[in-house]
């Protein structure tokens, strides 16, 4: 378990890292980044598994099945979109 | 194996910063989704093997479901349409993140106060944002067309938010797991997320998604307290912040704060600020628009959102083309607002292959009207409105806005005479140096491309 102040902290840094990594992005990859952020908490679905591995009866069964359901779409659905959009970015000098 | 799986989300976390950071030049940009792709197969798989795991059935099932979906639509959907399409899978993640706080309350089994409090803003937010997004995604799929307004819906939304806060208040204290409550707890927070998103306008929108996405990001590191989740955690609080510094960036692009989007209503002083502009709009057919053109030394192309609509930037491609083979420099300027999000038109003529390095934005292109012969405006309106510059009264006063004024001609591709997405007049359709080409965008710049071929 993660607790107390050290959970603060990585809390911090993450936060940090996250505010850094786009302070210096153009805008034209403002949505294809927005994208890409979309799809990394898609990482949602490791907890959502876990939730429903250690789920017990029907109704968090049913509803851990619908979190399961929907961190996969999230995950699933934020990579093809983004890398259907990255994939468009060419320059007139590179290949083509 | 514990030490395995830890080891894995460590890794996970990295290649995900290092993804996010390559998808933030366009250079790397394609590498760092896959780099971030690797990450999550890795997070993925793994969990597989957490201990104590049971309904591996279930699980597999649900995936197969969720991201079979998911795949299909995410490959099918138009680029246009892709900001509702990050709406949705946005919202899935806010859902899925609200629903694995409601089978830990379920669970009852919490550590600490502190594990507690967590998990309840976690389902808190999550839940809001699963249910604005949809919200979000209706608007920009145009299931909903107009705002959703009411006297005194603030003070109905504050009390609505207010009661949520204080049922999740109740499962701190009373630490009573009974279904009731916490029935009632997601029953109001999820419709809080749906009045929230209601009143905000079409133009808005893309803000109210970027702050959904962060505040996913945020409900996804809770829940990762709540598990112990390192990897979750790091995602989610990367995403949270990173996500609020793009939503302050776009609110900024469109000179509005963030409480602003929120908490007015933007269309409805729009008809009050539209009185009447002085002058009348003047008409030219293509074949003189074309050939205006074609003898200029240089033409500035600013394509919007109706571009994208009328299908036009394979035609729009063609034509710079033309252009260019005739000696004429091209340039396209882009608004942090052209499309529906900022870097969305790059999105929409980068499909059209037309390379970024021809695209400039606002602040590079913005000083190079002035020695334009002729700015092509197709599809777009608010973003080159002189009145954000003149007209305090005016509510999109202050916004910055590509000066297409200042070009020696501007051609404006249009449908018709209407007005555009803020409701707002556009004095530049007016102006002494103006002409309008009314037509459908994908026809007229066929019959530009025609003109200039034949001259």
């Amino acid at each position: 378990m993660i607790e107390g102040i050290t959970a603060l902290y990585i809390f911090m840094l993450a936060a940090f890292t996250g505010y850094e990594v786009i302070g210096r992005v153009p805008v034209i990859l403002h949505t294809p980044l927005m994208s890409g952020s979309n799809f990394v908490h898609g990482i949602v679905l490791v907890g959502a598994m876990v939730a429903m591995g250690h789920a017990h009866g029907p109704l968090e069964q049913l509803i851990g099945f619908l979190g399961v359901m929907l961190a996969a779409g999230n995950a699933v659905g934020g990579y093809v979109v983004t890398e259907r959009m990255l994939e468009m970015f060419k320059s007139s000098k590179g290949k083509n | 194996m514990d030490n395995i799986i830890e080891i894995s989300y460590f890794v996970a976390a990295i290649l995900f910063i290092v993804g996010l950071r390559r998808m933030s030049s366009p250079v790397t940009a394609r590498g760092g989704i896959v780099w971030a792709g690797i990450g999550m197969l890795v997070a993925t798989l793994i969990t597989f093997f957490y201990p104590g795991m049971e309904n591996y059935l279930l699980i597999t099932v649900a995936i197969a479901i969720g991201g079979g979906l998911a795949l299909w639509s995410g490959k099918k959907v138009a680029m246009t349409d892709m900001p509702q399409m990050i709406a949705l899978y946005n919202g899935m993640g806010g859902g899925a993140a609200g629903a694995i706080a409601a089978v830990e309350l379920l669970r009852g089994e919490f550590h600490s106060t502190t594990f507690l409090t967590l998990a309840v803003l976690g389902a808190l937010i999550g839940s809001i944002s699963f249910s604005g997004s949809l919200i979000a995604f209706a608007k920009l799929q145009g299931w909903m067309r107009r705002p959703m307004r009411f006297p005194g819906q603030q003070i109905f939304n504050v009390s609505v938010f207010l009661a949520a806060v204080a049922l999740g208040g109740v499962l701190l204290t009373s630490a009573d797991f009974s279904g009731t409550v916490i029935l009632g707890f997601f029953v109001l927070a999820l419709a809080y997320g749906i009045f929230m998103a209601m009143p905000i306008g079409g133009a808005d929108m893309p803000v109210v998604i970027s702050l959904f996405n962060a505040l996913t990001g945020l409900a996804v590191a809770f829940e990762g307290f709540v598990l112990g989740n390192a990897a979750m955690i790091i995602a989610g609080t990367v995403v949270g912040s990173a996500g609020t510094l793009l939503t302050q960036l776009m609110a900024r692009a469109m000179n509005r704060s963030i409480g602003n989007v929120l908490f007015s209503s933007f269309g409805a002083t729009g008809d009050a600020g539209g009185e009447a502009v002085a002058g009348s709009m003047k008409p030219i057919d293509a074949a003189d628009a074309g050939i205006m053109m074609a003898y200029a030394k240089k033409v500035i192309i600013i394509p919007g959102y109706g571009m994208a609509v009328a299908q036009a930037q394979h035609k729009i491609k063609e034509l710079m083309e033309q252009l260019l083979a005739r000696g004429v420099d091209v340039k396209f300027a882009i608004h942090p607002v052209a499309g529906r999000m900022p870097g969305h038109m790059n999105v929409l003529l980068a499909e059209a292959d037309v390379p970024y390095d021809r695209l400039y934005d606002l602040d590079e292109i913005n000083s190079e009207f002035a020695q334009a012969d002729v700015a092509l405006v197709i599809g777009a309106n608010d973003v080159v409105n002189p009145t954000a510059r003149s007209n305090p009264d005016s509510p999109i006063y202050g916004m910055p806005i590509l000066n297409a004024d200042y070009a020696q001609n501007v051609i404006v591709i249009k449908r018709g005479q209407g007005k555009g997405f803020s409701g707002v007049e556009n004095a530049l359709f007016f102006a002494d140096n103006t002409r309008m080409l009314y037509g459908d965008g994908q026809a007229m710049v066929g019959e530009l491309i025609h003109s200039i071929k034949t001259l």
